[in-house]
């Protein structure tokens, strides 16, 4: 019963915005350029970020999961921040670290003379900081909760530390790295406040879909749902693509973990 | 004597309100309503206002202590859509007429309170040493400015057209303190945006006028809401703003008299 209201809860905003639908508009807003340029963008983008995040997020996982330090909760509220992080101040705080007067940005721009404000690469930068905290807390927990042994064993019959990676570790933490990374990748998808504030809004450079969205509420609201539910759309259908397992694998292992 | 004379003028007329002390100052339309005014008034205001509004609310206060004004600010579009959907506001003040157009639920005709002109916002000292609107076309300038759907934006284009000035924007900024932002952060070198926003962030900032025959000056429209539960003291707010002493306050951030 009460699951049924919390289902409700969720659905309804979404009715909401298919009642209030332009449908006789609708094709006319999703084949034009803006609508086009932005989702392509979008889609570029958060495949970006998810990289980004899996390249880097993966390693810094596995240190938050195994290595034994002083100051490893500190490290671990530090990488969630973003999180928690208002998305605005996100973007302020990546101008203050890679904008061109940012205390690395200044000299990419003096020697490299490259600036990542205003850029697609800046877009990608805003999305992963937002998105990647959400793959390490998924991955550490699926690391934490491995039985050592599996990687001991290996590593008795001569596996190098890096096969016993790719060959014993990786393959039993798959469903929390795809869990990790859909949830990265929705979260990039929907980036807004970090992008606006450090990449600026510009239609095919750095205007992403939810950027788009925003700039069509304030002229053409009907505009705007229309563009919103092709953003619904496309998630909704990479989510149910990937199937309930592998998000219930990761919630099985985020649970263990945590008891 | 005479600067200070000056400082207290302000604070004179907002004090004859209530007491009529002030043996200098002007009758108020606001005086006759006075006694009778309490109760919340919930304004709702473009962004831009956010400053000068927020004095005047306090200088309306302490004129009828026995209100309470509270603000919300935001875009002025959006203020409109939250208004027109039912959101309990007695006041509305916009930052052009076109979204007051917008405004179903007004109560009366709009007036105007205020008007804006436009600015050349740069870095402190102006490192680029932009002088007019046609430097902005220069190349090596990274420019910034607001989406020609907003007012900031229109006027600028606006603006650039009268110049002809042919500038790429690095970006388009759904809010002018967007473009304000990626300036005082140094990320861009110039925008456009209203000469109170270059006030506003102060030693941040610095901005480069543009001549009156080439600038597009926006007006400031306030109204009372219809489904109002005060509509006393909504348009005595209202009042107030127009009066000497809410309009002494709106010049000192860099708005233009009506």
């Amino acid at each position: 019963m009460v699951g049924t209201v919390a289902a409700a809860f969720f659905a309804l905003p979404l009715v909401g915005l298919l009642w209030r639908a332009p449908w006789r508009d609708a094709w006319g807003y999703l084949s034009s350029d803006t609508a086009l340029t932005a989702l392509r963008l979008s889609l570029v983008c958060s495949t970006w970020a998810t990289a980004l995040s899996l390249i880097f997020g993966v390693p810094l996982a596995w240190i938050l999961a195994r290595a034994r330090f002083r100051g490893r909760s500190a490290l671990r509220a530090l990488c969630t921040l973003s999180m928690v992080l208002p998305p605005v101040v996100g973007g302020v705080a990546l101008f203050f670290a890679l904008g061109r007067r940012g205390l690395i940005g200044q000299w990419l721009d003096r020697w490299f003379d490259f600036r990542l404000p205003f850029t697609t690469a800046g877009v990608v930068v805003a999305q992963t900081f937002v998105a990647m905290p959400f793959l390490v807390v998924t991955v550490e927990a699926a690391f934490s909760q491995l039985n050592q042994q599996y990687e001991d064993a290996a590593r008795t019959f001569g596996a190098s530390q890096w096969y016993t990676f790719r060959r014993v570790v990786l393959p039993s933490i798959k469903s929390a790295l795809i869990a990790g990374s859909v949830l990265a990748w929705a979260r990039s998808l929907g980036e807004f406040g970090a992008t606006i504030t450090f990449a600026g809004s510009f239609p095919g450079t750095t205007q992403t879909m939810p950027l788009a969205v925003y700039r069509a509420l304030e002229t053409n609201p009907e505009e705007a749902i229309v563009l919103a539910l092709v953003l619904i759309a496309v998630s909704f259908a990479v989510l149910v693509g990937l199937r309930g397992k592998w998000l219930n694998a990761a919630g099985a292992s985020l649970s263990q973990a945590s008891r | 004597m005479r600067p200070r004379h000056l400082r207290l003028r302000p604070l004179c007329l907002a004090v004859a309100l209530v007491a009529t002390g002030c043996s200098s100052s002007k009758p108020q339309p606001a005086t006759a309503a006075a006694p009778s005014i309490s109760g919340d008034v919930t304004v709702f205001a473009a962004s831009s206002l956010t400053a000068a509004f927020t004095e005047i609310g306090t200088a309306f206060t302490s004129a009828h202590p026995e209100t309470n004004v509270k603000f919300n600010f935001a875009g002025s579009s959006d203020l409109v859509t939250q208004i027109n959907q039912g959101a309990p506001a007695d006041v509305f003040a916009s930052a052009d007429d076109s979204n007051m157009k917008k405004l179903t639920e007004a109560d009366g005709t709009p007036f105007t309170i205020a008007r804006n002109s436009m600015e050349i916002i740069v870095e402190p000292g102006n490192p680029k040493g932009i002088a007019t609107v046609s430097d902005l076309s220069k190349p090596e300038l990274i420019v910034v400015l607001c989406a020609e759907q907003m007012p900031c934006g229109k006027n600028a284009r606006a603006i650039l057209d009268k110049a002809g000035a042919k500038v790429t924007a690095k970006s388009l900024e759904d809010k002018v303190k967007g473009v304000v932002t990626k300036v005082t952060a140094g990320e861009a070198d110039a925008g456009i945006v209203f000469v109170t926003d270059v006030k506003a962030a102060g030693v941040k900032a610095a901005g480069i006028e543009i001549p009156d025959a080439s600038n597009v000056i926006s007006n400031y429209p306030i109204v009372v809401i219809k489904a109002s539960k005060n509509a006393t003291a909504a348009r005595a707010f209202n009042d107030f703003v127009a009066s000497p002493a809410g309009q002494a306050i709106m010049t000192k951030f860099g708005f233009l008299a009506p």
